[in-house]
């Protein structure tokens, strides 16, 4: 089957194609209108991954911040597109600020950064999460620029040509709820950015940065601008997340700085790691395990209730403790990942020495 | 003046509680290059432990002095805190010591998150205070306030300080904790059982984790499940502050980190003109973090660790 597959690729790409518009019907028919809203967050989260497997992956910095390009970008579409400032500009210029704010942002991170390596460059992309973070937290005096902890609310929903993604769309007799319309404004832009990671991989900056993440002071030997090629990484990877931040701002029509916490960006760095660093299939597999396993634990009062008769420990609190669990076990079993790269792979498959201390090496972002 | 001097007394208690935190992770980057993020967690389990047993003491004999109460807590959270790392390092990270660099990592980040909900379900989501077993003395110096609380936890912190000092400097132990540190394959050629010392240094870190757990709560008068995350943040940046690896740097780098914490938390709504509020207490932590890193990145007292192959 996956053979026939193989040598179709134009009816791959169909099947594909037909599968990905269809589903959110199935599921939705399938396991619940919720379960639509949980296929949202997968491409967003599918959309942050990929951001940062640029970075993380591609480039080798271990970035620990993360999350705080993506609470620019969606601070910056409630500023401009909520009753807050009274701003109301349309999704579509927004969407473009907040990801070039947040670029902007990598780029001021990166320069200071720039001679750090390895678990330092980590605690220090972590600090700037932190203070992103906690400044979003008390701006709320002495003017009122964030709402403080309790958030912005009422921001405006996505509406392409007079279509509101606010509102359900009734178009043939068949009641297309938002959940459904975001789905596929999110599919857009994530296949959009999936092709820009592809090409990206493969081009002249993609080796560039293989190399800076093999051995920084070789790239550097032949040729490369390590400087450029270490800020263009981190300006893509945020200007992604800044992307992301905006379409959640827009979905959620909510943000507070609860949803911009270092465990976020520690999920999505656990994504890249589990799906296969480096490797784009890996990491979409990767944002999907970990966005659907939290959301299918919930059933587990269900499976309570059921097989004990009472709820005998809550079921949120067990959550977050069996994800910590299947993390740990994931990890001891496939330590390179899910979907290893074929790099990767190669390397893991090598027995002489050489290659095991290249192996050893690899991502070893060294101080 | 006051403010000053009460701020920099402040500072130093809680600086001290950083420091000793910071010195598990300094030890166990120093030997392994990994951080334990962890660490903070079992800090935290150890302020838990010590508070129910504690609790426990209280009821069953209030007439008990606090100080035996107290010390009756951190005997307890210590041997707990040491069997939980070396549970830790033996399930978690041994098995991935030849492994790409970030799988201990993330294994680390979910050895936390189990630690933080195992103690949720335990101990509940709401904050405990602990019991007031130290007589509320406040003495005066130099125009500051210092409580009894306060003067215990810089004496008690000082001696863990001295007592690893001797630890590693003049012990068989020690020596093999700092072959290793300087190459693991010499030392093993040299006859250092490695596993043995690697394990060794998790479970005195923890040690010392459980008396600042503990330090922490009295200081506080409150423990919660979610503690031991920002505590062990700060830890780290105070370790990188001074110079990862190294053992004076922790200690240097937490007191420095917890003088400049309260002094900025006193004076920067006066330096913004009431701009910026004292609620920005944990961004100054990361400022100075990212300032030291960016204009001395091996830390204050690191030398060779950072540009170690």
């Amino acid at each position: 089957m996956l053979k026939a597959l193989h040598q179709r690729p134009h009816l791959t790409a169909i099947l594909l194609a037909v599968g990905l518009a269809a589903l959110p019907f199935l599921v939705g028919t399938g396991l619940g209108n919720s379960w639509v809203r949980v296929l949202d967050f997968i491409l967003l989260y599918v959309l942050l991954a990929i951001g940062l497997n640029i970075v993380v992956g591609h480039a080798g910095l271990l970035d620990l911040g993360y999350i705080a390009f993506y609470a620019l970008g969606a601070y910056l579409y409630a500023w401009l597109a909520s009753p807050h400032f009274g701003l109301h500009l349309p999704f579509w210029a927004v969407l473009p600020m907040g990801a070039a704010l947040a670029g902007l942002f990598g780029v001021l991170l990166g320069t200071p950064t720039l001679r750090l390596r390895g678990d330092y460059l980590a605690i220090v992309t972590l600090g700037f999460g932190e203070i992103i973070r906690i400044f979003m937290n008390n701006m709320n005096t002495p003017f009122n620029l964030t709402n403080g902890p309790q958030g912005m609310s009422l921001i405006d929903p996505v509406s392409i040509a007079g279509l509101s993604f606010g509102r359900p769309l009734h178009v043939l007799g068949v009641t297309v709820p938002p959940t459904y319309l975001y789905y596929y404004l999110f599919l857009a832009f994530t296949l959009f950015a999936l092709f820009i990671a592809l090409r990206l991989q493969d081009s002249r900056i993609g080796r560039a940065w293989a190399a800076l993440r093999e051995d920084e002071i070789a790239a550097a030997a032949m040729g490369i601008n390590t400087r450029n090629v270490k800020l263009l990484a981190f300006a893509m990877g945020a200007t992604f997340g800044g992307l992301a931040g905006g379409l959640f701002a827009a979905f959620q029509g909510f943000i507070s700085p609860e949803s911009f916490s270092l465990w976020e960006s520690i999920l999505v760095l656990c994504m890249i790691v589990l799906g296969g660093m480096g490797n784009i299939p890996g990491v979409i597999l990767g944002a999907v395990l970990l966005t659907v396993i939290p959301e299918a634990l919930r059933y587990i009062g269900d499976l309570q209730r059921s097989t004990l008769g009472h709820i005998a420990i809550d079921p949120s609190d067990l959550r977050m403790l069996l994800f910590g669990v299947a993390l740990v076990a994931m990890m001891l079993f496939r330590p390179a990942g899910l979907i290893p790269s074929r790099q990767r792979k190669r390397e893991l498959a090598a027995t002489d020495s050489v290659a095991t201390q290249e192996q050893g090496d690899l991502y070893d972002a060294r101080a | 003046m006051d403010i000053f001097t009460q701020q920099l007394v402040n500072g130093l208690v809680l600086g001290s509680i950083y420091a000793l935190v910071a010195l598990g992770y300094t030890m166990v980057y120093g030997i392994l290059e990994l951080i334990n993020f962890a660490h903070g967690e079992v800090t935290m389990v150890g302020a838990m432990v010590a508070l129910s047993v504690i609790g426990v003491l209280v009821g069953a004999a209030p007439d008990l002095p606090g100080v035996l109460v107290a010390l009756g807590g951190i005997l307890v959270a210590i041997p707990t805190c040491m069997a939980l790392a070396f549970g830790i390092e033996k399930i978690a990270y041994r098995p991935l010591r030849q492994a790409p660099r970030l799988a201990p990592l993330i294994t680390a980040i979910g050895v936390s998150i189990i630690l933080q909900n195992l103690a949720m379900l335990i101990w509940g989501r709401q904050y405990i205070s602990f019991p007031e077993i130290l007589p509320p003395v406040r003495y005066e110096f130099l125009g500051a306030h210092i409580s009894l609380i306060q003067i215990t936890i810089v004496v008690l912190a000082l001696g863990t300080m001295a007592g690893l000092w001797l630890l590693v400097e003049h012990t068989r132990l020690g020596r093999a904790m700092r072959a290793t540190a300087q190459s693991r394959e010499v030392a093993e050629l040299m006859g250092v059982n490695v596993d043995r010392v690697i394990s060794a240094t998790f479970v005195i870190g923890a040690a010392i984790a459980a008396i600042a757990g503990v330090m922490v709560s009295a200081y506080y008068g409150l423990a919660h499940y979610y503690m031991g995350f920002m505590l062990g943040l700060k830890a780290f940046s105070a370790a990188v502050l001074g110079g990862i690896g190294n053992l004076f740097g922790a200690m240097l780098g937490g007191l420095l980190l917890g003088v400049i914490e309260a002094l900025g938390a006193g004076y920067i709504g006066d330096l913004t003109g009431g701009f910026l509020g004292s609620h920005y207490q944990d961004v100054f932590a990361f400022f100075v973090l990212i300032g030291v890193l960016v204009f001395r990145p091996s830390g204050l007292l690191g030398e060779r660790v950072a540009n170690r192959a």
